[in-house]
């Protein structure tokens, strides 16, 4: 961890539960006012976002302050990127200001990792293009974990558009390394059979009903329209066959749970119904991502 | 230009089958005589004891990058590198700036070369003006300038009208068409061989069927026009199956694999890392696997190195913006030899062959063997000798390898090229 947190792949289980079972400790308790500590006290800390997000940078925001790190947000419109200087060029201005740590999110599949080999400084992979966003899939632990005693031998449904993913990859690489049982579901189109084979115990079916039948987390995908090639599903009947809507929640276990990375599109992916109902866990998800970064900070620099 | 004589060495010519120890006498840039303890007053003499004589290698697919790219490469540099790899001549894909799609940068090249390079340059002009895939380029001009073949390499005819009037066009000429299959529709957008590993990656995938549906259609052309086809850097399995097929039955076509595409898979990507970016991509096992067999089986006619310098500015940036194509000239025979005849895949004559005899009726050029009148175009390599590749040491402008710091098992010692030595190894480096 020392080197940075660049995907989940690589991670080891033991890895995990330590990041997750620290997340705990950060967890807010009920209407407690939040106390800062000093852990990261002196270590500054460079978000620098080459995409548009907003709870991913808060959070690492927050996440480093609460921590006493001083935290600087750069996003590429403000920045020389937008005047044409390159990603490494960037970077080596960036670390010769010699921050403790730059947390990245990038349009390009593996720019952290290109970067990483290049740079001296620990690099957090806040989502690389179609790759991974791993800080994503260990707050949907957290958050399954809130619900569910152990993440061994849980059924995940994890439906649309998977191949543009990279919320979906980190959390096909995370669950796997604790035995759950993956299904897969989505367009053809969107999801290729090569997925079936990047980690143990994931299964696909174009079958939405399948999917959830018998699922005790249902994790629901944006429909990501920026990132399409071209035409890959036929956009108006995407609801109708892939969008979650109530009725198939009675498909799943009673106490499943409905997860999205968000910014959700209500009426595409998922109704509002189920968006604003019980089983939704969309905004606990959101606190979690707090307290996760927190400990994902405090282990590379603490 | 004083004799030369070359002692000793084990002379292995593909074209007559020779293959033992003797002396070659060259004279006046030609070969004289090849027999052993050759008597020659006032000769320099080169000891050739130990190594392996053999004629000068051809590299069918080279990216001089000159004009236009010389910030990548120039036709003197690449032709350093040519030499350090142990060839005597290379093909220039057209793709250059200006395209070499008219007499007039046919010429520029061929002076360029007489004045810099140290190897041959045969330049290869482009199929369609600009290679643009629309109108004929001046193929009848170029030929007549010197070009001995076309090829829109790198943006390949989409439209099969365009290519069936080419093939009907080259075919009066005599001259040999080059394609670079690869469905542009099926392929956009992608960065590395559509598989498990660019789905676990998240990089877009570029499918095998890319490059068959187009090596179909061309074979399907072949039959119609009766057009010479040779298909460059097959990557795939079914494509080489479809031109082995073809070939049974008689069809004129002929083609390559690369050294690349030999030694590594899509799994030996190193994620990322755009020295291990090239079209077509590294396939899978299965495809590499197919090749080596097709290699052993002599479906493949030639190694060619598609040697594609890039600079550092235009590699080191994220890897969906880094352009496709690694050098590869100096690291050819290490590489073959380390995949082919090490494994006892196919024997050091057949190797030999494939870098001489076969590249040379790919385009019917009088070059590729050693013989009484020849011309004197040499490859003098070690077979034993073991070296470390060092990229940072490159005779190329560019430093884009996937072999970087590999160790290899037999490389080239000196390279020959009209009889006069244009490069020799530098002892002390090892």
């Amino acid at each position: 961890m020392r080197a940075g947190l660049l995907g989940i792949e690589p991670l080891d289980r033991s890895e995990i539960e330590a990041i997750l079972e620290r997340a705990k400790a950060f967890q807010p308790a009920q209407n407690q006012p939040f106390v800062k500590l000093d852990t990261l006290r002196g270590k500054m800390i460079v978000n620098l976002f080459f995409e548009a997000s907003t709870r991913t940078r808060t959070s690492f925001e927050i996440a480093a302050k609460r921590l006493g790190a001083d935290a600087i947000s750069i996003t590429a419109a403000g920045s020389s990127m937008a005047k044409g200087e390159s990603l490494v060029d960037t970077l080596n201005t960036l670390a010769a200001m010699r921050p403790d740590a730059i947390v990245m999110r990038h349009s390009a599949s593996g720019a952290p990792h290109f970067l990483a080999r290049h740079l001296p400084i620990p690099i957090i992979n806040a989502g690389d293009g179609t790759h991974e966003h791993p800080t994503q899939a260990l707050l949907d632990a957290r958050t399954i974990l809130d619900h569910r005693p152990t993440l061994e031998g849980l059924r995940v449904a994890i439906i649309g558009d998977i191949v543009h993913s990279r919320v979906a990859r980190s959390n096909i690489f995370l669950l796997s390394k604790f035995n759950a049982e993956i299904v897969l579901c989505g367009p053809a189109s969107l999801v290729p059979p090569e997925l079936a084979r990047i980690a143990p115990g994931v299964t696909i079916t174009y079958d939405m009903r399948e999917a959830i039948r018998g699922a005790d987390v249902i994790m629901m995908l944006r429909v990501q329209l920026e990132r399409q090639q071209e035409a890959a599903f036929p956009a108006d009947e995407y609801f109708q066959f892939y969008g979650l809507r109530l009725e198939h929640l009675e498909l799943a276990k009673p106490d499943a749970i409905v997860m999205h990375p968000g910014p959700i599109n209500r009426g595409r992916e998922i109704s509002s119904e189920v968006a604003d109902s019980q089983r939704s866990v969309i905004l606990n998800q959101v606190e979690n991502g707090v307290a996760v970064r927190m400990a994902v900070l405090e282990r590379i620099l603490g | 230009m004083p004799k030369l004589l070359i002692r000793n060495g084990r002379v292995m010519d593909p074209a007559s089958g020779m293959d033992r120890v003797a002396d070659v006498l060259i004279k006046s840039g030609l070969i004289v005589r090849i027999e052993p303890n050759i008597q020659a007053t006032g000769a320099i003499t080169f000891d050739a004891s130990g190594l392996v004589v053999a004629p000068g290698f051809i590299d069918l697919h080279t990216h001089l990058r000159e004009p236009g790219y010389e910030h990548a490469e120039t036709i003197e540099t690449g032709s350093r590198a040519a030499a350090a790899g142990g060839f005597t001549s290379v093909c220039a894909m057209p793709n250059s700036r200006p395209v070499n799609d008219d007499a007039a940068v046919t010429r520029y090249i061929l002076e360029q070369a007489e004045r810099f390079a140290i190897t041959n340059v045969f330049p290869i002009g482009a199929i369609t003006e600009n290679s643009e895939g629309e109108r004929l380029a001046s193929i009848g001009s170029m030929k007549a300038a010197g070009a001995v073949a076309i090829s829109d390499d790198g943006r390949p005819v989409m439209n099969s009208r365009v290519m069936r009037r080419a093939m009907e066009f080259a075919r009066a000429f005599g001259m040999v068409v080059i394609d670079h299959c690869e469905d542009l529709n099926l392929s956009a957008g992608g960065d590395m061989h559509e598989g498990e590993q660019s789905v676990r990656l998240g990089l877009r995938g570029i499918p095998s069927v890319a490059e068959d549906i187009m090596v179909a259609r061309d074979l399907l052309l072949v039959e119609l026009t009766g057009a010479r086809l040779h298909v460059a850097h097959v990557s795939s399995a079914r494509s080489l199956a479809m031109i082995a097929e073809a070939k049974k039955r008689g069809l004129p076509v002929t083609c390559e694999v690369t050294p690349h595409h030999i030694a590594l898979c899509d799994t030996d990507v190193v994620p990322y890392d755009s020295n291990f970016k090239m079209k077509p991509p590294l396939r899978s096992a299965a495809d590499r696997e197919a090749l080596l067999e097709g290699i052993a089986a002599g479906v493949v006619d030639a190694i060619a190195t598609d040697h594609a310098p890039h600079p550092g500015s235009e590699k080191m940036q994220e890897f969906e913006k880094c352009p496709f194509g690694v050098i590869g000239l100096e690291t050819a025979l290490g590489v073959a030899l380390k995949v082919l005849v090490h494994t006892g895949r196919i024997s050091l004559m057949r190797l030999i062959e494939l870098f001489t005899t076969g590249p040379a009726r790919v385009l019917g050029l009088d070059r590729g063997r050693l013989a009484p009148g020849a011309v004197a175009d040499l490859t003098i390599f070690d077979p034993e000798m073991v070296w470390t590749y060092d990229v940072n040491r490159s005779c190329s402008k560019s430093k884009n390898s996937p072999f970087h710091g590999w160790t290899f098992r037999g490389g080239p010692v000196a390279t020959v090229v009209k009889g006069r030595i244009v490069w020799q190894r530098n002892q002390e480096r090892g």
